[in-house]
């Protein structure tokens, strides 16, 4: 027996020896040059959101001195935070690369998406105008910023996500990836979804931002705004997301932990006006980060995975 | 839990699980997370929640690991789920993977990566089969350290000779696969004794709780080797001493450093190292795990799978070898047939000559009459690339031993394969 399975000399695992945000930033570099090597037309998704912030600087130190061997692609419901649009533009011009932004009002006065009501959120339909844009420009793999704690449906997704044609993901059908050696082979028409912060938590993204001192949209400190308390959440008041009749409008210190679309994204009560002061926030944090602050997914323990079988992110 | 000062000098210990069904690993998970206190408001209050909608009270605490639509249905895990935790004293990523018989695949997925294995045994029950696959597994991944969680201890009474009995035997299987640090701890996942907290039950038990255990697992003799396959190549930089370009890689194992004379391999030709470049700036030396550039003295010719190592402990340039080969798709292994082969940033043609034996998984022993290997199938091939590959036995580097067969027709991952002895040619 021992014939056949011999013991093992002297393996070493790089997440024992290096410390944590060196493992996990050099982790994410590795997938990035890996993917980039084995596919043709690779995007980097970047909404101006905090784990987008991330993976640029991730590519940064993957790529500089080049420029980006990708362009940034954000899917824009056109109901995000003002805020948000205003850093996305301004940090996609410093580091001096390519944005390609399609929106998906676009997609409705196209017809290409039909909302129930006019205040839906838009939210699972960025899935048709993202399909779209890839098939414009011919993307064949897609990098996210989506993290495996985020929420149950994430904790099994691969780091290489595969798409069919539909753009569709198949929870039984993914390939099984061992060590750190990816299968980016592709079909023609087929895509892949690419997650190299895949093993990060919030808390590691706040620690990075911290270490790296990157810039973030202000609405992720401590402010004053007018808010309603909705379903044990605070709502904010906007004039996308006006009170509903017989809501009392308060303002409230309030920081947003992540800034998707306003129709389904909530602040939480927070006096963390410094980065320091968030991480100690989020290290000491008593509710998940979906939890606190997403409308849409708590309709549903299946929700999300609902929406990535159809090809979300 | 600190503050960033006092995480970010924090290791990660990346650990898989494995129990037959029933186990208890499911609970298991869950009382390591809940009693680490790392589970939060709204997770605590959904499997509540779904704890009375099946009718039961209290918290069920295999319901955290819980993940897709299709399993919940069946009431099953049926692949890997990745699990992230951090105690004061370290990070953990948990690789859970279900016993089943027909998951051989994502046994192996999960315990790839990891550097300690948690097997599962039932108190009441003992041992089963399963068990011994589990344990071979982890010998076959080389995975450095295994735990066996005696569960359930509460079915049986607590006993220390019940106990004792289940480890002599579990102690005997390690021995023959040769695992060569092994850790026994008796436990309830139910009631949460020996887990986090030592609990009243098993006062006659010194030794570590799960959790401690965990925590103390020390890293491994590091490989000192020097692995460093190239990713990319960037044309665009540098002075003019150096040769021009710079190799875009990460360190899998050993160091490099200014100054060092490195082969390149397969070609063999030799260069020192000029530059190691961040985009923090240069460092002098860099150790494993490491995403860097390296800039050398002198232009040579150096491509993408290129692996850049110490002339005194390279790798063989080979084109056959055997290797443990794990199958992990629907359609059989076809010998003869070219697949594509991934190893490090390489990818060759490859075909599997022929297949020495299939391991018989309740027995472990090998079957040298078997001719293919099927979906879940662990054996022994002989295999040959078309061009010459800078391998290293599995059991010296897990990263430069370590391959992946690719299906060239349907594109999917059809193997994982880990090299046993090198030809030289
Ligand atoms: N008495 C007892 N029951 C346990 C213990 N751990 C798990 N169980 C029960 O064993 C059954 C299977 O547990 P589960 O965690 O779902 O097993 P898995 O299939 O290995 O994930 C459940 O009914 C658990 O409540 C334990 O320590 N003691």
């Amino acid at each position: 027996m021992s014939a056949v399975l011999a013991p093992a000399a002297g393996i070493g695992a790089a997440g024992d020896v290096l410390p944590h945000l060196d493992w996990l930033e050099s982790e994410a570099i590795h997938i990035l040059r890996e993917v980039v090597a084995e596919t043709t037309n690779p995007a980097l998704l970047f909404s101006g959101g905090k784990d987008s912030i991330v993976m640029l600087r991730l590519a940064e130190k993957a790529f500089r001195p080049d420029r980006f061997p990708f362009p940034l692609v954000h899917i824009d419901t056109e109901h995000n935070f003002p805020e948000v649009v205003a850093f996305r533009d301004a940090r996609a011009a410093e580091l001096g690369e390519r944005l390609v932004v399609r929106s998906v009002g676009e997609s409705i006065r196209l017809g290409r998406v039909r909302l129930r009501s006019a205040d839906e959120s838009r939210n699972p339909h960025q899935t048709v105008t993202l399909l779209d844009t890839i098939r414009e420009f011919g993307f064949d793999a897609l990098f996210g910023g989506a993290r495996r704690d985020e929420e149950k449906a994430r904790a099994k997704e691969r780091i290489l996500s595969h798409r069919d044609e539909t753009g569709q993901w198949d929870p039984r059908n993914q390939r099984p990836e061992l060590w750190s050696l990816f299968n980016a082979r592709l079909h023609k028409g087929e895509h892949l979804r690419v997650f190299p912060i895949s093993n990060w938590t919030e808390l590691d993204i706040w620690q990075y931002i911290a270490r790296e001192e990157l810039a973030v949209p202000r609405i992720y400190f401590a402010h004053e705004r007018e808010v309603v308390e909705r379903g044990g959440l605070l709502a904010p008041v906007t004039p996308l997301t006006p009170a509903h009749e017989g809501e009392t409008v308060v303002t409230r210190r309030v920081r947003f932990r992540t800034v998707g679309d306003i129709t389904c994204t909530c602040p939480v009560a927070s006096d963390a006006d410094t980065v320091e002061k968030i991480v100690a926030e989020t290290a000491a944090a008593t509710v998940t980060e979906r939890g606190a602050t997403r409308m849409d997914d708590q309709t549903s323990d299946a929700s999300m995975e609902l929406r990535k079988r159809e090809g979300y992110f | 839990m600190g503050t960033g000062e006092t995480l970010r000098e924090f290791t990660t210990l990346r650990f898989t699980t494995s129990g037959s069904v029933d186990d208890g690993k499911s609970t298991l998970i869950g009382r390591l997370l809940l009693d680490s206190k790392v589970l939060l408001e709204d997770q605590l209050a959904a499997v509540a929640r779904t704890t009375a909608r099946n009718g039961a009270d209290g918290l069920d605490l295999s319901l955290f690991t819980d993940g897709l639509t299709a399993e919940r249905e069946q009431g099953i895990t049926i692949d890997v789920a990745w699990r992230y935790f951090a105690t004061p004293r370290r990070r953990f990523i948990i690789a859970d993977t279900p016993g089943h018989e027909q998951y051989t695949r994502n046994m192996v997925t999960g315990a790839s990566t990891a550097s300690l294995s948690i097997v599962l045994a039932d108190a009441a029950r003992g041992l089963a089969t399963q068990t011994r696959r589990h344990a071979a597994i982890a010998s076959l991944l080389a995975i450095p350290h295994v735990i066996l969680a005696v569960n359930k201890m509460d079915l049986a009474g607590w006993s220390r000779e019940r106990f004792d009995a289940i480890a002599g035997e579990f102690a005997g299987i390690a021995r023959s696969l040769g695992l060569a640090r092994v850790t026994a701890i008796p436990l309830s996942a139910l009631e949460g004794d020996m887990v986090v907290s030592r609990g009243e039950n098993l006062s006659w038990y010194a030794g570590p709780t799960l959790l401690e255990a965990l925590e103390a697992a020390s890293p491994v003799d590091p490989v000192t080797a020097l692995r460093f396959p190239v990713q990319l190549v960037s044309r665009s930089r540098f002075g003019e001493k150096a040769d021009r370009r710079a190799y875009l890689g990460r360190v899998e194992s050993g160091t490099i450093a200014v100054g060092d004379t490195v082969v390149v391999r397969p070609s063999g030709v030799e260069a020192k190292v000029a530059e190691i470049v961040t985009l923090e700036g240069t460092l002098e030396a860099a150790g494993a795990g490491r995403s860097l550039s390296v800039v050398l003295d002198r232009q040579v010719d150096v491509a993408r799978g290129d692996i850049l190592t110490h002339r005194h402990d390279a790798p063989a340039v080979a084109r056959r070898f055997t290797a443990r080969l794990a199958w992990l798709d629907r359609d059989a292994l076809v010998t003869g047939r070219r697949y594509w082969l991934k190893q490090g940033t390489k990818s060759v043609r490859a075909t599997v000559d022929d297949v020495l034996h299939r391991l018989d998984l309740a027995s472990l022993t090998p079957d040298a009459s078997a001719q293919a290997l099927e979906f879940n199938d662990l054996g022994l091939a002989r295999l040959t690339v078309a061009s010459p590959l800078a391998v290293d036995p599995y059991r010296a580097n897990r990263h430069t031993g370590s391959f992946v067969l690719i299906d060239d027709a349907t594109h999917r991952t059809v193997a994982g394969g880990m090299v046993e002895e090198v030809a030289r040619d």
